[in-house]
């Protein structure tokens, strides 16, 4: 048995962004020894690549606003697919977790009275983001990583997790990792786990995320025993880049639209108000003047259709540009140079402006954006309790974007900043009540150690073989065009049969070089979860035989009530890895009548 | 469609030298574009770092032509005719390619005494834009770290490295000294322990910075005053336009707030 360098924690922490930093700081605060590792260097995750803001109804622009509302928009924005508990807990607690990062430093925009200024987003009743300009998620993740690294906080940067460990028992017991500048293993023992990895979106061509998102939390927990649900509610952003080529998929915040920002095809009309569905058009404004009297004042007018949750805006997007009433790169238009001032929009949106103008070559303050939806966020992930977030698997825990059940069928936008410190803070505080119960590890399997670097360095071991990297550009066009915005039957049941002759490649990759900072061996280490996480969305989908949220199926292309009461879990039966998962029908959580009223209300 | 030729360093600890590579041009792209499509084809393992591709994240500096500057936001078209020149940040140790050791600046970042604040009201703090505006300047840092790479106080001294925070870490003090809501004083401990006497004004952190903060102007230069007046004006250098409270003496200063 070889000896790899090892450490012990009470709390080891998968991930650095916003979820995982917000538990480290509730862990240590407990007590508790904490170890964060992340594949980046600290501060670079997902996270801080945020824009428009964070949601909590702390009320500081319309004091109407309320726990109650922010919840109610929480879950019709889902579909009702959600976990109505975590809505609830969600709403209830962002304001209070969203305040004490000004006790850590940071520094929200204010309101003339000195409050934390609120912004207007999709599906969100009230203005109600807390933002710095359109980069809060460098704010959240730097005054998270100042308070953790001020706390003393052991971080293991750039070290990627393979697989978790379980005790004789099944419980988890610690994790196998290597370290990306030198290739060496590293073990942790860990009493509890929480996994903060965040989302699967590189598994798509076009998509506003980094080579971080391979889903190897998604992938570690169900292999670990745990279970994935609502894999197939992908969230397509209306808003990316399209051209040049090379920055296709980069996000445009929703800000752009909150602010005031509107889309129109080719014709240079407003086409979001032909795609008002009954469910919204009770609260959406019949014309442009009532939408723009609604910028000015809420009450004196109804929401613009630009506003509408991003899964209505994507597929009316989809649907004008396969309509041919698209812009000359496949998109359609986002304009905010003819209604705002230069000065304003420089101002609220300065990465915005520098983007384009970097990028694209496009002053926005003058001309309009070229725009289309791209793979940004998956409502689904490892099914957690509410209160505790944690997983089946004892001593797992799982929060931010890795967790399922929070948004539901789609996420509406600034609810996954406010989710990763409310969860965050809750899988810290499960983690530790988790160990002042007596619970924790008895043993570690050495088996399951050394079965993951067989894994892992197999690709030196081949003479010849596949290059990583074709590997990955197969899938994700693969999944871009089978498993895209708008699927159906046929092409779905394609992507599973390709996805198996994708995992038949993997096991042929080889890779040149050492194992010192190699990107190649790096990509073919993260091909197993990518696959693996692939396979639950493509099953989903193909299960979930109606549209809802994020999924939309074009031979089925309404809501199915009897659908909208269960999610589709996926698990390996008896908590082997790499096997064969199965899915089965989960039942929602039984809702309380009171917030039952709640979503009743009309408003 | 043109061709383009890229010297990129290559090597480690160890030494190294400039792999050459051509490609055909494509449209719009940018430094960071033309290194993938390298690893996607000819050199899988090429070492560079990288994440938000949209100047967000700070993570992929390196200098082209002998520039520091974000590959992700460095068009190709704007680069002058000829051989394009990808070599890692000179100031920190190589780990392989273009990926430097810039555990240097995590050091310093533990180094910092934190925020000091207050206790909190149950409704949150109450401050205002013109308070929030200044540190809000400074925390617009990627932390990129190109400012560090082109300090010659550590650029060309290793050793000052032990005592020296570097123009990243002075805008961090002068956001903390400048916060509506801090306690805790650092004037002489940057002084004493960071080197901030080391700077001489050359400006050419600020002319690096892709976030466009006036390292130099609104954070060194003002902080060198406040330094001074540490030894005779204990009391608030914003003063009148900032409502803050008594700062900590300086002895005090870098003692960590409890968690
Ligand atoms: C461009 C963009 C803009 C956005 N804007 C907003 C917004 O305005 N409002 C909003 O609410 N949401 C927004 N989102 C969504 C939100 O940013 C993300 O959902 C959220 O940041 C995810 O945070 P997280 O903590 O769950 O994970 P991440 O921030 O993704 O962090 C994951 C961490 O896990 C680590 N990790 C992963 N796998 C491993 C492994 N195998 N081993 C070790 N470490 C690992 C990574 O290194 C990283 O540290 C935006 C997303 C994007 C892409
Ligand atoms: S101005 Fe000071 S900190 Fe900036 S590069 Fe010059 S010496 Fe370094
Ligand atoms: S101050 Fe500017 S140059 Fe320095 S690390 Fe921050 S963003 Fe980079
Ligand atoms: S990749 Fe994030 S700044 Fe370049």
């Amino acid at each position: 048995m070889t000896d790899y360098e090892h450490h012990d924690y009470d709390v080891l922490i998968i991930g650095a962004g916003g979820a995982g930093l917000r538990a480290a700081i509730e862990a240590k605060q407990r007590g508790l020894s904490v170890g964060i590792v992340t594949k980046s260097l600290l501060g670079k995750a997902h996270t801080v690549m945020a824009e428009g803001g964070m949601a909590a109804a702390m009320g500081n622009v319309y004091p109407e606003d309320n726990w109650q509302v922010h919840f109610r928009d929480t879950m019709r924005g889902g579909k009702f697919l959600n976990n109505y508990r975590m809505a609830e807990l969600h709403a209830k607690e962002a304001p209070d977790r969203v305040r004490e990062l000004e006790q850590w430093g940071a520094l929200f925009d204010r309101t003339k009275d000195g409050k934390i200024l609120q912004r207007d987003f999709g599906g969100h009743r009230y203005a109600r983001l807390a933002h710095v300009g359109d980069r809060t998620g460098l704010e959240l993740i730097r005054t998270l990583q100042q308070k953790v690294v001020s706390m003393g906080t052991d971080v293991y940067m750039e070290c990627k997790v393979l697989r978790l460990v379980h005790d004789e028992h099944g419980a988890i017991a610690g994790a196998v990792a290597y370290w990306r500048p030198t290739g060496q293993f590293v073990t942790f023992g860990a009493k509890s786990i929480i996994l903060a990895t965040g989302g699967v979106g590189k598994s798509w061509k076009f998509t506003s995320n980094s080579w971080e998102s391979t889903g190897d939390g998604h992938a570690m927990a169900l292999w670990a025993g745990a279970e994935l649900i609502d894999m197939e509610a992908i969230q397509f952003h209306p808003t990316g880049m399209v051209w040049p080529l090379s920055v296709r998929g980069l996000l445009v915040t929703e800000g752009v639209r909150g602010d005031g920002g509107v889309l129109r095809n080719s014709n240079g009309e407003r086409f979001m108000f032909n795609y008002v569905a009954d469910m919204f058009r009770a609260e959406t404004a019949e014309s442009e003047e009532e939408a723009d009297r609604w910028y000015e004042d809420h009450s004196a007018g109804r929401r613009p259709p630009e506003l509408l949750p991003r899964d209505e805006v994507a597929r009316a997007i989809n649907a004008e540009v396969k309509n041919g009433r698209g812009s000359p790169h496949g998109g359609v238009f986002l304009d905010i140079g003819s209604r705002r001032s230069a000065e304003f929009i420089r101002r609220r949106l300065p990465s915005m402006y520098h983007q384009f103008m970097e990028l694209a070559g496009v002053d926005i303050t003058r001309e309009s954006m070229e725009i289309g939806p791209t793979c940004h966020y998956i409502m689904g992930g490892v099914k957690v309790d509410a209160d505790t977030a944690a997983t089946r698997v004892p001593g797992l825990f799982a929060a931010g974007e890795v967790a399922g059940g929070m948004h539901g069928a789609n996420r509406l936008g600034g609810n996954s900043l406010s989710d990763l410190v409310v969860f965050g803070q809750r899988a810290g505080l499960g983690a530790a009540a988790y160990l002042e119960g007596g619970s924790g590890p008895r043993g570690f399997d050495r088996g399951e150690v050394e079965a993951a670097i067989v894994q892992a360095t197999a690709p030196f071991e081949r003479e010849s073989g596949e290059n990583p990297y074709d590997i990955q550009r197969d899938l994700q066009e693969m999944m871009q065009a089978n498993v895209g915005i708008i699927r159906n039957g046929p092409e779905i049941e394609e992507a599973i049969v390709a996805l198996e002759t994708l995992s038949e490649r993997v096991r042929n990759v080889a890779v040149a070089g050492g194992r010192a900072y190699n990107p190649g061996w790096n990509l073919a280490t993260d091909l197993p979860s990518m696959i693996t996480v692939s396979k639950c969305t493509a099953r989903g989908a193909l299960e979930r035989r109606e549209s809802r949220g994020g999924h939309t199926r074009e031979d089925f292309p309404k809501a199915d009530p009897e659908f909208g009461t269960f999610n589709l879990a996926h698990s390996v039966a008896d908590g082997r890895w790499d096997g064969e998962f199965t899915t089965v029908r989960s039942p929602l959580l039984v809702m309380p009548d009171e917030l039952k009223a709640l979503l009743e209300e009309a408003h | 469609m043109s061709q383009v030729t890229m010297r990129v360093w290559r090597g480690d600890a160890n030494g190294g030298d400039f792999q050459e590579f051509a490609l055909e041009r494509q449209e719009g792209e940018v430094v960071l574009d033309v290194i993938h499509r390298i690893q996607a084809t000819e050199a899988p393992d090429l070492a560079c770092r990288w994440n938000c591709k949209a100047g967000k994240c700070g993570s992929c500096a390196a200098e082209i032509n002998g520039k520091p500057r974000l590959m992700c936001m460095t068009r190709m078209d704007q680069l002058p005719e000829g051989p394009v020149t990808v070599t890692p940040m000179r100031t920190f140790p190589i780990i392989r390619d273009l990926v430097t050791d810039v555990s240097f600046n995590f050091a310093m970042a533990e180094r910092v005494p934190a925020l000091l604040p207050p206790p909190m009201p149950e409704d949150g703090y109450r401050m205002y834009q013109e308070d929030v505006e200044r540190g809000q300047e400074f925390r617009k840092c990627i932390e990129c770290f190109m400012c560090q790479d082109v300090c010659h106080v550590i650029r060309d001294h290793e050793e000052n490295k032990q005592h020296y925070a570097g123009p990243r870490f002075f805008i961090r003090y002068a956001e903390l000294e400048m916060h509506p809501l801090d306690t805790n004083d650092r004037r002489d401990y940057v002084r004493e322990e960071m080197g901030l006497g080391y700077c001489n004004i050359t400006k050419c952190c600020t002319e690096v910075c892709p976030e466009h903060i006036k390292i130099t102007d609104n954070a060194i230069i003002p902080m060198k005053e406040r330094v001074v007046d540490a030894h005779y004006d204990p009391v608030a250098w914003l003063g009148r336009k900032i409502r803050r409270r008594t700062k900590r003496t300086a002895s005090e200063a870098s003692v960590q707030p409890q968690p």
